[in-house]
């Protein structure tokens, strides 16, 4: 390899490296203030890329002239930026008191309807975008060529940087934004109307993203993926910077993009593992990102969004926990469709219950249970088909590659707190997710592998039925007992205060970890008994939006109740079940439904519940 | 005997010197305030010593052992109990949840999967809540009780550990002049009959000049007086950094009620 | 009777299902400084927060410079006029010094204009660490400039919560230095305080909150003289 060629590769590096920041910084300029992580980032960006394919062809059918190219550009990032604003005023505005989970749900809930919204107006085929006029052509660097938009778009970055540092450091909007994202209710208590801080702050994040996804119109077509491939090294760029700082995006988008850039020609297919591995380095290193700063120490005395005191079932519970056994046990007394439901809400009430006993039980907010579930459906499955294992053994190593993953990447996860804790969940599972995608010669990739049968003993729907019913309560009811078990105990009292208990003398970061794996052991176990039931396993096992389910279930049943995850899987795979088929817009349909159950049932149905028995005692 | 001996304690945060060649010793059964302005690197030193902060430079020893830049959990099943500035409590716990949890930490039980965590160590626990005038209460969840029986709890949470040490960071902080008396008169009490030793920072000069048997004064990270209460309120140079007129009318009305 | 700057009456609050104030009845006259005392946990900070929106009041009425602002904002309430020191400085530590006065700034209802240079004054230690991050000075130079921050609004009245918790007996002599430059411009303050002696140095009038509503009000002079309602209510 010759120098002229490891200088345009790096060159390349920091052209991508310039859109990325672009994105990011949007995004952590809005997470400093809002505290609200917005997963609908992505989808800033995918408008801002959708809108400039429409206006900027418009406006050079007047003149092919570069400076229609950039005022076309700058006015679809306005437009996203007021898209952003009416995002603010309709829903953000209503969530900031919500625990940062729902904040996050809510958020994706919006993901979802712009997907469809998108689809409705600009159809499912990618739209290639004009090239810039003027920039068409390539420069020699050394004997190298090198695209011309792509050098431009290297000054965009640092100039982006420079005029963001004006702004806040030298603009009093910029000084406000500044104290508000250490303290916003005392910047109110000064006399700052937040509510028009806010918007402006949403205005501005917005229109970053859409100018990042404007800009990428000559390089990428506009298609329906970008938002949450994008979202993604988003979210890395800046938990890598530190969440909140615009310097630290910029370092990290910059480190990524000469990894990407160089790790492609070592790894071609990992560049995505090499990009996470660097981000669990740095976490480790730094807990707060290179430019980050710890979290605020919650002074207040809140009581935590969790299981509080998990008392013995009352008469009411334990009749309902009956009613439920019952219901389970003469359900094959109904149609074969009823049973398979009902397998399935058995098995996605054990995963949704080993994700409350990280959430509710240990504060710790994972995003990435689908990662375990699918490792362990994926364990079984590849047995099965690629060794000809049988049923049995194969169910065994579901629960043992769960909680091996689980104790992988649980070994950098319980290192942190909070919102990056939340972010490196959801980064390994896209680790995991990316490979089992790529990795076609095992895994079959997108396709994934059919044949995951049940031995002839269990190969019955009725059968297997039961078979899930013992299983599942059995762990359900081992898990409800190591809550109530010191283990589950030390759990809650390390949520409740970390430095507390490490001057009781609990290794905290030892039993966070052990809970990591036995959550991910028990939704393993969950991931194989999924996949004997469907005979078949993919990729979407592990992907965002089944973790999305996951989570969804938690907040429908609430957060702070024992048992309630079992009802909320059952609600939401029965709504699921029975209205999708319905509708064209399911996604439109489930993101409204994720923002309603937010806004009018932050407790779920067991804070509904709990309170109708308050009224009638 | 001595119990607690810190010998040329310095930390540097970037290029200020929050405490630099700090040098004290501890007995036990003895009472010893760390006083000083805000900033002169109390609670560094404190941390320094419960293992919450690595020294840049210096040794801490407990009875004798080396425990420097040992984490607080370790330092913790050494015999060193603590409280905050800020009471840390488990909230969702009850009153005698909080005491049973710290008792569990205590026997090495946090990893055991079966049990039934409410029904262990109750007894224990009641006598601890007892011991510190809160077993009426042991039923209620912490997050009603008043702060300053917050307090109460904390100090029993950490006796738990059977500690030969107390380290208290400001243990008055929030709470009402009369609750504060009563409080380190408590404290006083305890740490007498058991032999435990306490270190503690203030800024009540009641609190300090009624139950400090010596008392250290840090300003900008530096030990520039030490002493017994009657000493160190004579000192010329503290009244004028630290105590001010109304300090040092409140550190001799404080010593006149404690010794007469 | 001079000219009531503020007035509360029948002031109900509290956090979730708990209620902490029962019916507060307050007032404070134009240039005057009264001390709010009490027990820790007898509603203090829960009625100056109340006062100033950062709670919303559920019941009662509180009038302020002649207009009902209870339930409003804390961004309008701060526009009339209503300055709020909170107990626990709450300075914006990235900021610098000029920077954090830069977000109390606003002309305010108050008569007299403050400007940093006037500010730096009474507070000379800022004036040297004008452009220092406010996290890296110490804990009283913190406690001095969330007065002035608050004193770069022109605010008419202010709310200060405990401003000599926590603070080397040094320290509390020159906040009450501050207390009574700030009742020589003419601002009149309603300050929350457990030590009677401070109270006693910058107060003229006290009132005496027990579990949330207001159980004495008199002199300075007349609680000193009264050792039944000190014992009673402080327990000095």
């Amino acid at each position: 390899m010759d120098w002229d060629f490891l200088l345009v590769q790096s060159l390349s590096g920091l052209a991508s490296a310039s859109s990325l920041f672009v994105i990011a910084s949007g995004l952590t300029i809005v997470f400093g203030v809002t505290r609200i992580v917005n997963f609908a980032h992505g989808s800033f960006y995918m408008l801002g890329a959708y809108v400039a394919v429409t206006v900027v062809p418009w406006l050079l059918e007047f003149d092919r002239s570069p400076w229609l190219f950039f005022v076309g550009v700058l006015v679809s990032a306005l437009a996203v930026g007021a898209m952003g604003v009416a995002m603010e005023m309709l829903l953000l505005r209503r969530i900031y008191r919500v625990p940062e989970l729902f904040q996050l749900l809510a958020t994706f809930g919006v993901v979802l309807i712009v997907q469809d919204l998108v689809l409705l107006v600009w159809g499912p085929v990618d739209i290639t975008g004009p090239r810039a006029p003027g920039m068409r052509h390539a420069v020699y660097i050394f004997d190298q060529r090198f695209p011309a938009y792509e050098l431009f778009l290297i000054f965009v970055g640092p100039a982006v940087l420079g005029l963001l540092w004006l702004l806040m450091h030298r603009t009093r909007f910029g000084v406000l934004i500044r104290a508000a994202t250490q303290d916003r209710e005392m910047v109110g208590a000064l006399g700052v109307n937040q509510a028009m801080l806010f918007t402006g702050t949403l205005f501005l994040g917005a229109a970053l993203a859409g100018l990042g996804g404007a800009l990428q119109i000559p390089r990428v077509s506009a298609n329906p993926q970008m938002d949450l491939s994008i979202i993604t090294e988003a979210f890395v760029v800046t938990v890598i910077g530190g969440m909140g700082s615009v310097p630290g995006a910029f370092l990290a988008a910059v480190l990524i993009g000469q990894l990407q850039a160089f790790g492609v020609l070592i790894f071609p297919k990992i560049t995505l593992v090499l990009v996470f591995l660097l981000m669990a380095a740095v976490l480790v290193v730094k807990p707060w990102g290179l430019l980050g700063r710890p979290e605020a120490a919650a002074g207040r005395a809140v009581l935590p969004e969790g299981i509080l005191d998990p008392g013995p079932l009352d008469l009411a519970g334990k009749l309902l926990a009956a009613a439920g056994l019952a219901g389970v046990l003469a359900l094959p007394l109904l149609d074969a469709y009823a049973v398979k439901v009902g397998t399935e809400v058995l098995i996605l009430a054990l995963a949704a219950f080993s994700l409350n006993f990280l959430v509710g039980n240990g504060g710790i907010v994972s995003f990435g249970h689908a990662a375990y579930f699918g490792l362990g459906a994926y364990g079984a499955g590849l047995l099965v088909t690629r060794l000809g294992v049988p049923m049995e053994p194969a169910l065994l190593a579901a629960p043992l590659a769960g909680g091996a993953f689980a104790a992988l990447f649980g070994f950098f996860v319980v290192r942190l707190s909070g919102i990056y804790l939340a972010m490196l969940t959801l980064a390994f599972a896209q680790i995991a997710y990316a490979v089992v995608f790529q990795w076609v010669e095992v895994t079959g990739g997108d396709n994934g592998l059919v044949g995951v049968w049940p031995s002839s003993w269990a190969a019955s729907r009725e059968v297997y039925h039961y078979l899930v019913a013992a299983v599942t309560l059995a762990a359900i009811i081992g898990l409800r007992r190591v809550i109530h078990a010191p283990f589950g105990a030390t759990l809650r009292a390390a949520r409740d205060s970390a430095q507390r208990a490490d001057a009781i003398g609990v290794d905290v970061r030892t039993h966070r970890w052990l809970g990591f794996m036995l959550a991910g052991t028990a939704a393993g176990l969950a991931g194989g008994l999924y996949a004997f039931s469907k005979g078949s396993i993919d990729p979407t096992l592990l992907g965002i939006p089944m973790s999305v389910d996951f989570l969804s279930m938690l907040l429908l049943g609430g957060i702070q109740s024992v048992l309630g995850p079992i009802a909320g899987a059952a609600a939401l795979h029965a709504i699921k079940d029975f209205f999708l088929p319905l509708t064209d817009h399911w996604r439109l349909f489930m993101g409204l439904s994720i923002i309603a159950m937010v806004l009018v049932f932050p407790r779920g149905l067991a804070g509904a519940w709990a309170s109708i028995r308050r009224r009638s005692a | 005997m001595t119990l607690l001996a810190a010998e040329g304690l310095t930390k540097r945060f970037g290029g200020v010197v929050a405490a630099k060649d700090v040098s004290f010793a501890l007995d036990a059964g003895e009472m010893l305030a760390i006083i000083g302005p805000n900033g002169a690197g109390k609670s560094t030193t404190f941390n320094m010593v419960g293992g919450q902060l690595r020294p840049d430079a210096g040794r801490v020893t407990l009875a004798g052992r080396d425990i420097t830049g040992v984490p607080p959990r370790a330092v913790c099943r050494l015999g060193v109990g603590r409280t905050f500035q800020v009471a840390q409590t488990f909230l969702s716990f009850t009153v005698i949840g909080n005491v049973q949890m710290a008792l569990i930490a205590h026997h090495g039980q946090t990893r055991r999967l079966l049990a039934d965590a409410a029904a262990m160590h109750r007894d224990a626990a009641r006598a601890l809540l007892d011991r510190v005038g809160m077993a009426a209460q042991a039923e209620r969840p912490i997050g009603e009780l008043a702060y300053g029986d917050v307090k109460r709890v904390e100090l029993a949470i950490a006796l738990a550990a059977a500690p030969r040490l107390l380290l208290m960071d400001e243990p008055t902080a929030g709470m009402a002049p009369a609750e504060r008396t009563a409080l380190m008169a408590l404290v006083a009490g305890i740490a007498r009959e058991g032999a435990i030793g306490v270190l503690f920072t203030e800024h009540d000069m009641d609190a300090v000049f009624a139950h400090a048997d010596r008392i250290l004064v840090l300003v900008r990270g530096e030990i520039i007086a030490r002493g017994s209460p009657g000493e160190v309120r004579a000192d010329p140079e503290v009244q004028r950094v630290y105590l001010g007129h109304s300090g040092t009318r409140a550190a001799e009305r404080a010593t006149r009620a404690a010794h007469g | 009777m001079a000219e009531r700057v503020l007035e509360v009456a029948g002031l109900r609050a509290g956090y979730g299902p708990a209620e902490v104030l029962f019916g507060v009845e307050l007032t404070l006259a134009r240039g005057e400084v009264a001390a709010l005392m009490g027990r820790n946990g007898a509603g203090k900070t829960t009625t100056l927060k109340a006062i100033m929106g950062l709670l919303p009041p559920r019941a009662g009425s509180v009038r302020f410079a002649g207009r009902d602002i209870a339930g409003l904002a804390s961004f309008r309430i701060a526009r009339m006029g209503l300055g709020y020191v909170p107990e626990d400085r709450r300075i914006f530590t990235d900021l610098t010094v000029m920077e954090n006065l830069e977000v109390g700034r606003r002309g305010g209802a108050g008569g007299s204009a403050w400007t940093p240079e006037r500010l730096f004054a009474i507070f000379p230690n800022l004036a040297e660490m004008r452009s220092r991050r406010a996290g890296a000075m110490s804990g009283g130079e913190q406690q001095m400039l969330t007065i002035a921050r608050t004193l770069m609004g022109n605010p008419l009245a202010v709310l200060l919560d405990e401003p000599s918790e926590g603070l080397a007996p040094v320290i509390v002599e020159q906040m009450a230095e501050a207390v009574l430059s700030m009742k020589a411009e003419g601002i009149s303050v309603l300050v929350s305080e457990q030590n009677l002696d401070f109270a006693a140095t910058v107060a003229d009038r006290a009132l005496i909150l027990e579990k949330g509503t207001v159980r004495w009000e008199g002199s300075i002079a007349a609680l000193e003289a009264d050792e039944d309602v000190r014992r009673a209510y402080l327990t000095v």
